[in-house]
């Protein structure tokens, strides 16, 4: 089993590494003439003002919540897709149901606005 | 007892978990500390794959490093307190805090004792296609059906709830 997740493990060096070399590499050949004008964050050509430390709307709260609930559904739906073409019509019913129970909740939402970016 | 990639592995992910903890109580700005809740949550699901549950790893790297990383992220974001200073590293519910940690602790090294450490190394090995056997006894009346609907009702309420909540506001 773990075999198999050398591969995953692959991926994680290398992705790392993605991030990691750029830098790194920038950081070795770069000229080092510091400036505060350099050190501003990049805007576009506008100048920064204010703080990065803002307060986030609580809409982003509400969808990173939808996220996680439909996250959950799909974890627990996954053991049972994988074996759907070896379901009873009972199980495959209980499926649907579990589905339809959150199909609802996501059209209240929807109704209730709680999608919309206001 | 001969150090296999396994063992180097278990190390890692247990540094990991054990110092993103310490470093989740200790830091001063909140903010970081979510950082490293994420860093504990990504060892332990590491943690999961040497265990040999691959579908516990990943669902703790979706549900929790993914979903629950950016929802604790996004509530401190929302609470403007917290952005301003960094807050103390106590507040005065650190005994009630200590206490449970302390009765876990207690909790597991009982249970570990009562099974016995050979036990827990020996133990029976995994057997194959575990996420199948988990779909079947996910849908199986005689297994966990009830708690599968009950988990989708849940689910319906926290939405709701979510919903509810928001628009109150």
């Amino acid at each position: 089993m773990l075999a198999q997740f050398t591969f995953v493990g692959l991926l994680f060096l290398v992705a790392a590494l993605l991030g990691i070399l750029p830098p790194a590499l920038a950081w070795l050949l770069r000229p080092k003439k510091p400036h505060p004008r350099k050190s501003e964050p990049y805007e576009c050509g506008f100048y920064p003002h204010g703080e990065a430390w803002v307060q986030y709307k609580a809409q982003y709260y509400i969808f990173a919540l939808a996220f996680l609930i439909f996250d959950v559904e799909a974890v627990f739906l996954f053991p049972w897709a994988l074996i759907y073409n070896w379901l009873p019509l009972y199980a495959v019913i209980e499926g649907v149901l579990f589905l339809l129970l959150l199909l609802g909740a996501l059209l209240y939402a929807w109704r209730k606005g709680a999608l919309e970016w206001a | 007892m001969t150090l296999t990639l396994s063992h180097v592995l278990f190390f890692l992910f247990a540094l990991m978990v054990l110092g993103g903890a310490i470093a989740v109580v200790t830091v001063r700005n909140l903010f970081h500390a979510a950082l490293w809740l994420m860093l504990v949550f990504f060892g332990m699901a590491g943690l999961y794959v040497l265990l040999e549950a691959p579908f516990f790893a990943a669902a703790q790297l979706f549900i929790y490093m993914g979903a629950i990383g950016i929802l604790i992220i996004f509530a401190i974001m929302l609470t403007r307190a917290f952005m301003r200073q960094p807050m103390p590293r106590a507040n005065e519910q650190w005994w009630l805090a200590a206490l449970l940690a302390a009765v876990l602790l207690g909790v597991i090294v009982f249970l570990t004792l009562r099974v016995g450490l050979g036990e827990v190394v020996n133990a029976r090995p995994v057997p194959e296609h575990t996420i199948q056997i988990l779909g079947v006894t996910l849908v199986d009346p005689e297994g966990y059906a009830l708690a599968f609907e009950v988990a989708s009702v849940l689910l319906v309420m926290a939405l709701i709830g979510a919903v509810t909540i928001v628009r109150e506001r």
